[in-house]
This record gives C-alpha cells, structure tokens and sequence, in this order.
C-alpha cells in the first residue's frame, strides 16, 4: 500500500517538474537560438534600430514601437468604457440588469480572436477609410479599436471583483450618512479596490500585447515606425507570424527570437507585478 | 454644481458604456449573421458530396468545410489527451502533495506559463521540430501532433488551475471524513476529493476545449495548412477553422470564398459560445447536486 502512495506521489510530482520546466524551457530555448545576435552585443541596437533588411539593418524598433502604441491605445479606449461598465454591473446595477450584461461579458471571453479579426478586416477597415479619408484603413486606430474589445472582459470582470471586495458595512455607512453614488464610488469603493483594478488593467495590456491575429488581420504591418494613429503598424506577435516563412538561417528568422524573448519577459513582468499587488492587498485586508 | 449633478453624470457614464459595449457585440455578431446567414447550409460543410459519404470517408470533400471542422476536432482531441493527465496530475500536487514552500515559484510559473502570447508557443513548437528533424528525424515537419502538443501547452495552466482551486475549496468536512474513517491519502483523493470536485475540474476542461478551439497563432506556425483534406496520421498536415477564416481574409479571391469565410466564422462563434455556455451549465447543475444531495 505504501509503495502505491509513494508511487502516485512521485507521478504527481513528476508533472508538476514536467509543466513547470515547460515554462522555463521555453524561454531558454529561445535564448539559445537568440545567442549569435546576443553574442555580437548588438542587443540594444536590435531593440531600438529601425528595420531596412536591404540596408542589413535589422531593429525592432519600429516593431517594439508598434506593439507598445497598439497596446496602450486599446487599454486607453477600453478602460473608460470598462469602467464604466463595472459600475453598471458592481454599483448601479439597475433592476438587477447588472448581472445580465456580466453575462454577456462573461460569454464575450469565449469569441475568438480570429473573428475579431475577420469583423475588423470586413467592417472596421472599410469604416475607418471613409471616416478619415487617408490611407487603406488598415492602421493602428483599427486594430486598437478591435483590441479593446477584446480585452474590455478581462478588465472589467477584474474591476467588478475587486468592487464586491469592498466592506459592505462601509458602504452601508456612505449610505446612512447621506452620500449619494459618486462619493461612495470616489471615497470608499475606489481606495479599497484600486490596486485589483490595477492587477486587471496590467493583465489586459499583456493580453493587448500577446496578441497576434487582430493586429496581424488589421494593422496593416508596415516596417516603418508609426507617426499617428492612422499609420499603419507591425507588432512583435505579428512580426513572428510574417518572418516565419523565411530561411531559418537568415538573421531576419533569428531577430524573432529576440521579439518572443521580448514579448516573454515583458508579458512575465506584469504577472509578477500583478501578483505583487495583490499580496500587498491581501495582507491589508487580513490586519 | 451640487452632487446630484455628479450623481446623474455618473449615472448616464455608466449607462453610455454598457451600451457602447453591448451595441458592440451586437454589432459584431449582427455583421456576421447578416452576410453569413445565406451561406450557412449543408453544401457550405459537405460541398456536392453526400454528408454520410463524407463523414465515413467513403469520398472527400473538396471544397467544402468538412476539413476544416474535421482538422479542429481532431487538433482538440489530441491535444486535451495530453493535457488533461498533466494538468489533472498537477494540479492534486500542487492542491494536496506541494510543500508551502515551493508552492508560489510553482504557481507563479503557472502564471507565466497561462501569460506567454500563444505565438511565443507556436514558435517555440515550431523550432523543436525544426531541432527534431535537423538531429534525428529527417522525416519530421511541422504536423497535427506538434500542434496538438504545442496547444496542450497552451490550455495547460488552465486545467492546472481550475483543478488545483476546485480541490482547495472543497470543505473541511469533505476532506476529512474518509481519513477519520481510515482511509489512506490517495484513497482520499481518488474516491473522494476528485469526485467531489469534478465540476470545477470538468468546466476548466470544457474552456481549454474552447480555447484549443479557437487558437490561430499555434497551429498557423505549427503545420496548420490552406488544403491537406482530412488528416491521413498525426504526421500530416491539416485544415483547421480558424485558420481557414484567417486564410480566407487575406487570400479570398471571389465572393463565393468570401461567403464561405462568413459561414466559417458563425460556425465558429457557434461552437465556442455552446462550449463556453455547457461549461457554465455543467459548473451550476453538478455543485448544486453536490451541494444538495440528501
């Protein structure tokens, strides 16, 4: 019997080591396919030079640039709307309405990027060319605009969780004292949740950041560095998808390596932050 | 300016954005409806072949969906085989074996692993292979089984996940009856624990099915192609929806085609929104049972 436990206990084991070495495999994977251009020290040139494979110039800059104003365009169209979204949903919650529209929030997780993507190309491009009479429509604003769809789930199931973490006494007390909906949300809901809002904004900018197919589909992915929104962009993700197809032992196949490297310390970085945040909060709750 | 006014601007704040959102969606799915609706019918799946012909095989399908569809659903067999055993396995360590200690690295690895961009995996499946077959099988390319692999990977965390908090959850009067009665710690887990929590652990099933599903960016670096038919072994390529809709948006060249891709996305859509749904339902209807059963 005791065979049996020990067993089973080392299979557990066994895959717990499997799935997390994955994880770590991953990255030094591609550090190692990335050490011929890490060797040569050009690390920093790569991150911030600008593409011109013709002129042997191999940065990715304009693609680091992209990725960066794609991101945090959509997170800047998303997050009003998120937020006012969990109001409706955690504060007004108007004839019990709330907890429909988190339904359809909830089942708006399941809609797959490429569909975003296909409803961009066929809807939002075209609109975007009329609307602004420049250029093919396929550019930054677009993809933002799809993005920020995409990652207005994440960030207002964030808001509204953190918003039923607020003391129900407190706010029981804005009520007896008169206070009308502003002030409860400004001086009682909004010190006790911002930082899992905060947790929440940090997941849906990696969310915006990892994705490939709606900015790939929509943004046009020129190689040039982005002057305004209606230029057209390339990110990181989209940047691995249309490299892929070259030689592998060119230099433009192993620039995507730093782009992933790129991508997973960056995306990394957030979790970690992330969950910084949310210990510190869990510990001020429990004092 | 008196509060009452901030209380109404809040008011109508809240009110402009649920419906900026919802008007959204509704626009989304209301675009895809409206010009796929026509396209949606058995020829748009089976082409000029007979449906049953198809299904048994007996004669291919060439221009149709079938495929694809086919592709998808082999694609997600495959690659929940592998990840339910892993992930189930991982999860029960980390929930009833994993010291404290090593608990949070393990986790936050977890995290990472749920964080990376699936293109980072797809590009990471397609440069073992592009290994594999430099140093030891020739005849190694980019395949269903890479695939499948590389999205087992990807929904992994998932499963982990759900399965670890499922069982973290489970009340203390559940997790100690069958000990007190004698009963060893793996006894425990598989005829108590588990049970008790399937719920949890079948719903996180059902969505990683969704996201195996729905996943592009994998299978378009892993062996994801425009036309292989249905797939002969796990070492051909194959069709899959998503890329198809993803192919046809770029590579269309008449309307037929472009039509083709509309009925390729509702059923899409269709799919992952009824899994997502049956994972809810599944969730509600077993914890109640659960819950109270006499």
């Amino acid at each position: 019997m005791d065979v049996k436990e020990t067993i089973f206990k080392s299979v557990f084991f066994a895959a717990s080591i499997l799935s997390a070495g994955i994880t770590l495999f991953i990255l030094g994977f591609m550090i190692v396919l990335a050490l011929p251009i890490l060797k040569q020290g050009l690390f920093f040139d790569m991150l911030t030079g600008p593409w011109a494979p013709d002129h042997g110039l191999f940065g990715l800059g304009p693609m680091i640039i992209g990725t960066i104003c794609i991101a945090l365009m959509a997170l800047v169209i998303s997050f009003p709307v998120s937020l006012g979204c969990s109001f409706f949903i955690g504060i007004l919650n108007p004839r019990g309405l709330g907890k429909w529209l988190k339904k359809i929030i909830e089942s708006m997780t399941a809609v797959p990027t490429v569909i975003y993507g296909f409803v961009g190309i066929f809807f939002l491009v075209p609109l975007v060319r009329e609307l602004f009479l420049k250029g093919s429509g396929m550019c930054i604003l677009s993809a933002a605009i799809m993005l920020s769809i995409l990652i207005s789930p994440t960030m207002i199931l964030f808001f509204v969780q953190s918003f039923s973490m607020v003391p129900q006494n407190d706010l029981n007390a804005v009520d007896a004292l008169g206070g009308n909906t502003a002030q409860k949300f400004f001086y009682v809901v909004l010190p006790h949740s911002w930082k899992g809002m905060l947790t929440g904004i940090i997941l849906s900018f990696g969310r915006a950041m990892g994705d490939t197919l709606i900015a790939l589909m929509i943004s046009g992915n020129s190689v040039a560095f982005p002057g305004s929104v209606l230029d057209s962009a390339r990110t990181l993700t989209a940047h691995i998808a249309l490299i892929i197809a070259a030689d592998f032992d060119s230099i433009e196949f192993k620039t995507i390596f730093l782009s992933s490297i790129f991508l997973y310390i960056m995306t990394s970085f957030g979790i970690i932050m992330s969950r910084f945040s949310f210990k510190k909060r869990k510990t001020i709750n429990e004092t | 300016m008196k509060p009452e006014f901030f209380d109404r601007l809040f008011n109508y704040f809240s009110w402009g954005c649920s419906i900026l959102l919802v008007g959204a969606v509704l626009t989304i799915v209301g675009f895809l409806i409206a010009n796929g609706y026509q396209s949606l019918n058995l020829h748009l799946i089976f082409d000029d072949t007979r449906p049953l012909d198809a299904i048994f095989l007996k004669s291919q399908v060439f221009d149709g969906l079938f495929p694809a569809i086919a592709g998808t659903l082999f694609l997600i067999t495959l690659s929940i085989i592998v990840a339910i055993p892993l992930g189930l396995a991982t999860g029960i360590f980390l929930a009833e074996y994993c010291p404290p200690k090593i608990k949070g690295s393990f986790s936050l690895l977890f995290d990472i692993l749920a964080g990376i961009p699936s293109i980072v995996v797809g590009l990471f499946g397609f440069c073992v292979t592009i290994f594999l077959h430099h140093y030891f099988y020739t005849r190694l390319f980019p395949c269903l089984l890479i695939s499948a692999l590389s999205l087992a990977f990807l929904v992994l965390p998932y499963i982990i996940r759900t399965t670890q908090i499922s069982l973290e959850t489970l009340p203390l009067s559940v997790r100690l009856t069958a000990p007190s009665l004698g009963a060893t710690k793996l006894q425990n887990i598989f005829y108590v624990l588990l049970p008790s929590s399937l719920s949890g652990i079948l719903s996180g099933i059902i969505l990683s099915i969704g996201r195996c599903a729905e996943d592009t960016a994998v299978i378009m670096l892993t062996g994801a192609v425009a036309t292989a038919g249905i797939p002969k072994s796990v070492f051909s390529s194959f069709e899959a929806l998503p890329f198809y809709i993803y192919y046809i948006s770029s590579q269309y060249s008449d309307n037929s085609e472009l039509m083709k891709g509309y009925g390729a996305c509702l059923i899409l859509l269709f799919i992952c929104i009824s899994l997502f749904v049956f994972a809810h339902w599944i969730k509600k209807r077993l914890s109640q049972k659960i819950l109270y059963r006499p």
